[in-house]
């Protein structure tokens, strides 16, 4: 079921010769308490005002989740046991991170494109950084890019964007159902050779609806009220099966 | 069908949520241990943040604790007076164990102190129980009568008698007081209600009889896992009360169940199971501290954002 609201804003770069014009299904995720997941069709047109350029064309599209600082830690063996040894701080990692492309992401887009725009997640993750205090910081880059790839938190999808007539791209991403609230950076990359020639921006918002958005509220400002709740609900839980077994027997 | 949990921030099978909470609801009736430390390590294993599931399970421990103990009572199998005495000693224990774990936790490494706490205590109590009923098992089977036991040691000597009818006990308050203490403590060190150390200790260093345990246990679990939970609630903002709701749905109408099977059993055999269980945790817990994991790192939210 997919809204189809077509986003036409321009991008004002008249220096370029191709531009990007977008749609998405939808601009707007809500999380009810049924919410399993959503996929976001994204979809548009590369829009020319001259003949068409010499060169391979790209469409690269990416969605990051906002940035939550996390702990990646290493365990090693000391005294015969398994134990959390050192621990690297990575602050500003996106929560999730999808990368389409039309082809295999280093045949559209070259090495310095990739760290100049960030688009792979290895040169997001390392423009984030580490600290300089460890010296492998790398090592713990990579366990991080290692678990949410297995997680399906980050996703690298080749091949996936689909381009009419050098004209008409469309992709499919999938977010997950175990997902953050708050803006979901959308880019879109157009290359020719590698080399970006137009790119574009927008969020989708993502917000917990209802229910959800109640109980989230009501836990972060009255905390204690929500505290008492949750104990009545244990205690009036607790006595009505005591109550209906005992009918029960009866 | 998949349900969204706003503090957790993760879907989960509804169903799958009942059933472990019925699973645990029927051991915690059973057993008078509260399930903390069979429930925290099944969350973590469905993928429930750490935070949010032991604050969570908390709550959930007061349902089915509540929904044990009424059971109980019309049993008449509650020592309410000892419930107390155990009580006052067990929350002068926890905010002592609150205040010694924060000590722990800024020298760092109270990850693996906790670890290491699981497996000392659940190993060393669950060999003891199981020998013991083991034995007690034998003797019955050989027709001997078991010795009751009448220790007249120092435990009888202390002042400030009291007389616990229901337990049939007429002992100082001071040994009770003390077991509540540092049940309190470890209870707050390891987030758990601290049943299983609670109700051996019940039996064996107390000396109270194994039916009268279980409705006493549960009592005090309820008052230490309520504080608990507002605990997490007014400074971790950790309780999810859509998880909660449907962990006690299963975990009340188990909790019926299991107390209805316990007092079907004997009081040996449900020692002896309590103590299997204990050790299986125990064996769990030794295996993942001794075998090279297959993922050496770990990735968690960083605390104190």
């Amino acid at each position: 079921m997919l809204r189809w609201l077509a986003l036409l804003i321009l991008v004002a770069l008249p220096a370029w010769a191709e531009e990007v014009v977008l749609g998405l299904s939808q601009n707007e995720v809500a999380i009810t308490t049924s919410f399993n997941g959503s996929e976001i069709l994204i979809f548009g047109a590369v829009k020319r005002e001259a003949p068409m350029p010499e060169g391979e064309l790209g469409v690269i599209v990416t969605i990051a989740g906002p940035p939550e600082p996390v702990t990646v830690r290493r365990k090693e063996r000391r005294f015969g046991i398994w134990v959390n040894t050192e621990a690297v701080e990575i602050d500003g990692a996106p929560s999730y991170y999808a990368v389409a492309s039309s082809a295999p992401l280093d045949e559209v887009l070259g090495i310095r494109e990739n760290l100049e725009h960030r688009v792979s997640v290895t040169s997001k993750l390392n423009a984030v950084g580490a600290p300089d205090t460890v010296l492998d910081a790398s090592a713990y880059v990579a366990a991080l890019i290692r678990i949410n790839t297995a997680a399906e938190t980050f996703q690298l999808l080749e091949d996936q964007v689909v381009v009419d007539e050098d004209t008409l791209f469309r992709t499919r991403i999938r977010l997950p159902a175990a997902l953050t609230e708050g803006a979901y950076g959308t880019r879109i990359f157009l290359t020719r050779d590698g080399e970006v020639v137009a790119n574009y921006e927008t969020t989708i918002d993502v917000r917990k609806v209802g229910l959800e958005r109640w109980l989230f509220t009501l836990s972060r400002e009255n905390p204690f009220w929500y505290g008492l709740m949750s104990l009545a609900i244990a205690i009036a839980a607790g006595w009505t099966a005591s109550a209906a077994f005992s009918v029960l027997r009866n | 069908m998949q349900i969204y949990l706003p503090i957790a921030e993760v879907s989960v099978n509804a169903f799958l949520l009942l059933g472990l909470g019925g699973m645990v609801g029927v051991l915690s009736g059973m057993f008078g241990v509260g399930g903390g430390f069979l429930m925290t390590p099944l969350l973590f294993f469905i993928g429930i943040p750490p935070a949010v599931a032991v604050a969570t399970e908390a709550n959930q421990i007061v349902a089915s604790s509540f929904s044990g103990v009424l059971a109980h009572l019309r049993r008449k199998t509650v020592d309410l007076k000892m419930g107390t005495v155990l009580l006052v000693g067990g929350l002068i224990g926890a905010a002592l164990g609150v205040l010694l774990f924060n000590y722990l936790k800024s020298l760092g490494q109270v990850d693996l102190l906790v670890r290491l706490c699981y497996v000392v205590f659940l190993g060393v109590i669950g060999a003891l129980m199981f020998v013991e009923s083991l034995n007690a098992i034998r003797k019955t089977a050989k027709g001997t009568a078991i010795p009751t036991r009448k220790k007249h040691g120092l435990i009888h000597k202390l002042p400030f008698k009291m007389r616990f009818r229901v337990s049939g006990l007429y002992i100082s308050v001071i040994p009770p007081l003390l077991v509540g203490l540092s049940v309190g403590i470890l209870a707050a060190i390891m987030g758990v209600g601290g049943g299983f150390i609670m109700v051996p200790a019940m039996i064996y260093l107390l000396g109270m009889p194994t039916k009268v345990v279980v409705g006493t246990s549960l009592f005090q679990i309820i008052f230490v896992t309520a504080f608990t939970t507002m605990l997490h609630a007014t400074t971790n903002y950790t309780v999810d009360i859509v998880l909660a709701v449907l962990l006690l749905v299963g975990g009340v109408i188990g909790a019926q169940i299991g107390t209805r099977i316990g007092v079907r059993m004997k009081a040996e055999q449900l020692r002896i199971l309590l103590a299997l269980m204990v050790l299986v945790v125990c064996g769990k817990l030794a295996f993942d501290l001794l075998v090279m994991p297959s993922e050496l790192f770990s990735v968690g939210a960083t605390e104190g954002h």
